[in-house]
């Protein structure tokens, strides 16, 4: 491996040069001819009937297009559970409710229209916590099903139970057990480029749609089946992703406004646009499902986990996005996060009027894995040994498989805990100092694939013109991590090309073949084995081309020289050498044979073969085209939530450092040790981006961020109120790459993207425990919460 | 609305902008001349995505009114690469650092650093940091945002 000449190395993102200077395409900056600007009219109340509305004088306001609302639009279900209808009528569940859209020439003119459409409400009584809401005799946020039945109560039909073992077995060998509650509340992704999209129809009514989506095939699909439903069956949906502005999940799942925008646009025929504001952001996106949980654990006397077993209660919210299926990523730490031979874990999701909930960037593992580390490090106390050494003892190892049927192939977690042991000085400092502490936290998640469709597939294509410039087209998204890059340096790398000579093509259904989506922290092991295996057809393909084309070139290159110097003696070669495509090889864009690499005649340059190649004659002439589709051999999850759903899987430990200021009760991050097990850095620059920056979000989700719902509605829709961090807050992340290499990822490569968030908070909660000895169960860990904990143990005392 | 006509120096060049008295500098970089390198993260300066610099300070262009920009000079990010397209030491800082992920805050950034740098060549990192306090970038960490702008200050010390 230590020849290689991109993969590894920091290759700087200058293919993204765009994004420097401002000439970088987002969807705010996308104008189609004609466009029309769309606002959406939301609810005014959590629960109510809607008993009138009048869109009359909102028509008449010129400047405006149309206007919508759930009388005027067929009444068509959508969602994951077919729960809600794109603009709402009869009953407002959740304050985001869309009640009427509004199309005008200007985004001023339809923001005044909005004020004009009168609708007046009956409000009813709604239920704000999934508690409450599972009561007899609550509120229910649904009166009917998706098919029309009624519902009796609002836990949503969707039990996610799992068991491995015996959990008595289990608890009959412990020597030592536990029993907490803890929970994690909603977050907003806080993506810096606001939701939006821009919808097209043709004259046929096929659909363009420019949008920003991680799942360009899935947003396809679901359009292409919303069509089916309005009439437009058979029609085209494209979907063509601009840049985008950040993701972290938002992009999962189809939203409503892409919707709203498609029904604008083909009730105008104008090309629509819908952008978010920062405030609709806040309050009109689904955020970080919240979850509490109660969790037992067990041990042996030699500190061996016997058993674990958890409950967890989701507040569903008042329709079904994506955040109803965070149990599914919630089994993986539970059953799998360190050895534990019985596991039971039950969630149940339940319909609230609050506001409904969707991915972040980790799914379900952060708030699932700050259960688990939490309650690990009660353990570990209970049975006095130390939680580091606790961890160590229940590692994972490679070979291993998990009570969920995961098959664990590289695993560095071992390592993880030990560097960040070492780095945190560990020893040394563990409930060694007042007001200061140490903790750890560990994760495990998928990292080679997540198979949460039929197909966990990626289609990659790469032609290779006559000029010698690589295309790759892909159907993946770069949000930010840096795949252009990424993809680049591997094409590269497989292809003997430089990373310059390559251009990519991401996110259009139009142009790129079928890929699940750019989630599940999947795109650089999936695009990167789809371009390896798509690189070697199309290697094949030029080496064939230089078996025909390269002695004709010498040749006439001898004769060019015979005419101009006729002195000149054509030397005796020996074509063998170059008579196979076996015998070749391209490095640097040159191609040559592998037995004489300096050889000073069978050296040329890959346009040469290419144009040479493409100008043969009829029936003759060819071009360079590749395809694969990468779909590697991982297992769906089986009835009992069980099977091998990726094909490697990430390790890794944070280790947190934290000051407690007893006087104001704010927790400040002395340091923060990150330590992954990536497999192989392709890019370790970009790969410690990946750490610092999920970090960076998993320390907000230990101590800042919170979307505050009051009786459903957002109170903190803003920068000011919602608590991000900023450079001056300093989270001090050092990233720890650890590299053992996987046999399955693309030079090694394992997933990187969502990791590092997830044992960030359980490393700081431990590390405020071991400062001031106690456990704030209930993130984030706000001063306020603080103060309130330590002056209770003031007065216990 | 009745438009007004406003002139200044915007990248350099004089500029006349006819656009109604109540844009900001923002919608009439974006809307009027097309320059949508600043970007509106929130309409309200908290973000610091709409950052551009006018008369040697960084400001928050999507509350700066247009009418405050009569005879000033407005430098944007579109203005900072040289006219013959070689990149300042900032832009190929960022590059080069992993400075710029998903990008939607990068112009900003550049912006607010590169009136630092111009003020201070030598920043201390707290100077760094405080200097982009008001621009939030969600997928960095800010890190290698800090590294870059250290690493252009050394670029440009190195060109003088």
């Amino acid at each position: 491996m230590s020849d290689l000449l991109y993969v590894g190395k920091n290759i700087p993102r200058t293919i993204e040069v765009d994004k420097v200077t401002g000439r970088a395409i987002y969807i705010d900056d996308l104008k189609r001819p004609g466009m029309l600007y769309a606002k959406i009219l939301y609810s005014k109340y959590a629960h109510a009937r809607i008993k009138m509305i009048d869109t009359s004088k909102a028509e008449k306001l010129p400047g405006v297009r149309a206007v919508l609302t759930g009388y005027n639009i067929p009444d068509v279900r959508v969602g994951f559970l077919k729960d809600q209808t794109v603009l709402k009528k009869d009953i407002v569940r959740q304050f985001r409710d869309e009640v009427a859209a509004v199309a005008a020439i200007s985004p001023e003119i339809a923001e005044e229209a909005l004020d004009l459409i009168e609708v007046e409400y009956e409000e009813l009584p709604g239920v704000f916590d999934p508690i409450e809401a599972m009561k007899e005799g609550a509120p229910l946020v649904h009166e009917v099903d998706a098919r029309g039945k009624p519902i009796k109560s609002n836990i949503i039909p969707m039990p996610w139970k799992f068991k491995a073992g015996d959990i008595d077995q289990g608890r009959k060998g412990s020597a030592y057990m536990v029993k907490d509650n803890l929970s994690t509340t909603w977050v907003n992704q806080c993506c810096m480029g606001t939701s939006g999209c821009i919808a097209e129809f043709d004259m046929n009514n096929n659909l363009t749609l420019y949008n920003q989506t991680n799942v360009v095939f899935h947003d396809k699909q679901r359009i292409t089946e919303y069509f089916a439903a309005i009439g437009l069956k058979g029609k085209n949906v494209r979907v063509v992703n601009t840049v985008v502005g950040g993701s972290f999940g938002t992009k999962l799942d189809t939203d409503i406004y892409e919707f709203i925008s498609i029904q604008l646009a083909l009730k105008t025929r104008k090309p629509v646009k819908i952008l978010f504001t920062r405030e609709e952001e806040f309050r009109a996106l689904p955020p970080r499902q919240p979850a509490r949980f109660s969790i037992e654990q067990g041990c042996d006397k030699e500190g061996r986990l016997t058993f674990r077993k958890a409950e967890a209660i989701l507040d569903n919210g008042a329709y079904t996005s994506w955040g109803v299926t965070t149990p599914s990523v919630m089994i993986m730490p539970m059953s799998s996060l360190y050895r534990v031979p019985n596991v039971s874990f039950e969630a149940t999701c339940v319909y609230t009027n609050n506001i409904y909930c969707q991915a972040m960037r980790g799914y379900g593992n952060p708030q699932a894995t700050f259960a688990v580390e939490t309650s690990i490090d009660r353990l570990a106390e209970k049975a006095g040994i130390d939680p580091a050494e606790f961890r160590l003892i229940n590692s994972n190892h490679s070979g291993d498989i998990t009570p969920m049927r995961l098959k664990i192939t590289s695993c560095g977690l071992e390592e993880c805990i030990n560097s960040v042991k070492k780095r945190l000085n560990w020893g040394d400092k563990k409930q060694k100092q007042k007001n200061r502490g140490v903790g750890m936290a560990s994760l495990i998640h998928v990292a080679g694939g997540a198979r949460v469709y039929l197909s966990d597939g990626h289609g990659m294509m790469i032609k290779v013109d006559q000029d010698g410039h690589v295309d790759v087209l892909e159907s993946g998204t770069d949000q930010g991590q840096g795949s252009p890059t990424v993809i680049s340096q591997i094409v590269a790398e497989a292809l003997g090309f430089r990373p310059e000579d390559i251009s990519l093509t991401f996110g259009d259904t139009g142009l790129c073949l079928w890929d699940a989506g750019t989630h599940a922290s999947r795109h650089t092991f999936m695009a990167g084995n789809a371009a390896i295996r798509v690189c070697e057809k199309v290697k094949k393909q030029i080496l064939e081309m230089a078996v025909e084309q390269m002695p004709k070139l010498i040749k006439s290159g001898f004769k060019r020289r015979k005419r101009k110097d006729p002195n000149f003696v054509e030397p005796d070669l020996d074509y063998s050498l170059i008579s196979s495509p076996e015998k070749l090889d391209i490095k640097d864009r040159m191609v040559f044979p592998k037995s004489a690499p300096d050889h000073p005649y069978f050296k040329l340059e890959v346009s040469q073969i290419l144009r040479s190649g493409l100008h043969v004659g009829i029936g003759e002439s060819k071009v360079v085209v590749a395809e694969e589709f990468y779909d590697p051999p991982t297992e769906m999850l089986d009835r009992e939530m069980k099977g091998n759903l990726s094909l490697t899987y990430a390790f890794g430990t944070t280790g947190a450092e934290v000051e407690v200021d007893e006087k104001t009760g704010k927790v400040k991050i002395l340091n923060l040790f990150a330590a992954h097990d990536v497999g192989k850095a392709i890019n370790p620059t970009l790969v410690k981006g990946q750490i610092y920056g999920a970090g960076y979000i998993g320390a907000g989700y230990a101590l800042t961020e919170e979307i505050k719902l009051e009786k459903g509605r957002v109170m903190n829709p803003n920068f000011r109120d919602y608590k991000m961090l900023t450079a001056k807050d300093v989270v001090p992340v050092e990233p720890i790459v650890i590299e053992p290499g996987d046999e399955d990822g693309p030079f090694g490569a394992k997933g990187i993207g969502e990791p590092g968030l997830v044992p960030t908070a359980p490393a700081i909660a431990n590390a405020v425990y071991d400062a001031i000895g106690i456990r704030i169960s209930d993130l984030p860990i706000t001063p306020e919460k603080v103060l309130a904990a330590l002056k209770e143990k003031r007065q216990q005392q | 609305m009745k438009k007004v006509s406003v002139s200044f120096t915007l990248n350099g060049d004089l500029v006349t902008a006819e656009v109604p008295p109540n844009w900001t500098l923002l919608k009439t970089l974006r809307e009027y001349f097309e320059l949508t390198g600043a970007k509106e993260g929130c309409g309200v300066g908290e973000c610091g995505a709409c950052t551009v610099i006018v008369d040697g300070d960084a400001i928050n262009s999507c509350i700066y009114p247009i009418l405050e920009v009569e005879g000033k000079s407005v430098t944007t990010i579109e203005g900072v690469a040289s006219k013959d397209g070689a990149l300042h030491p900032l832009q190929k800082a960022f590059l080069e650092n992993n400075g710029v992920q998903c990008g939607f805050c990068t112009s900003g950034m550049i912006m607010s650093s590169k009136a630092l740098l111009d003020h201070n060549p030598d920043p201390t990192e707290d100077e760094i940091r405080a200097s982009i306090a008001g621009n939030l970038c969600r997928c960095t960490g800010y890190v290698q945002i800090v590294e870059s702008i250290k690493n252009a200050a050394e670029m440009i010390k190195q060109e003088k």
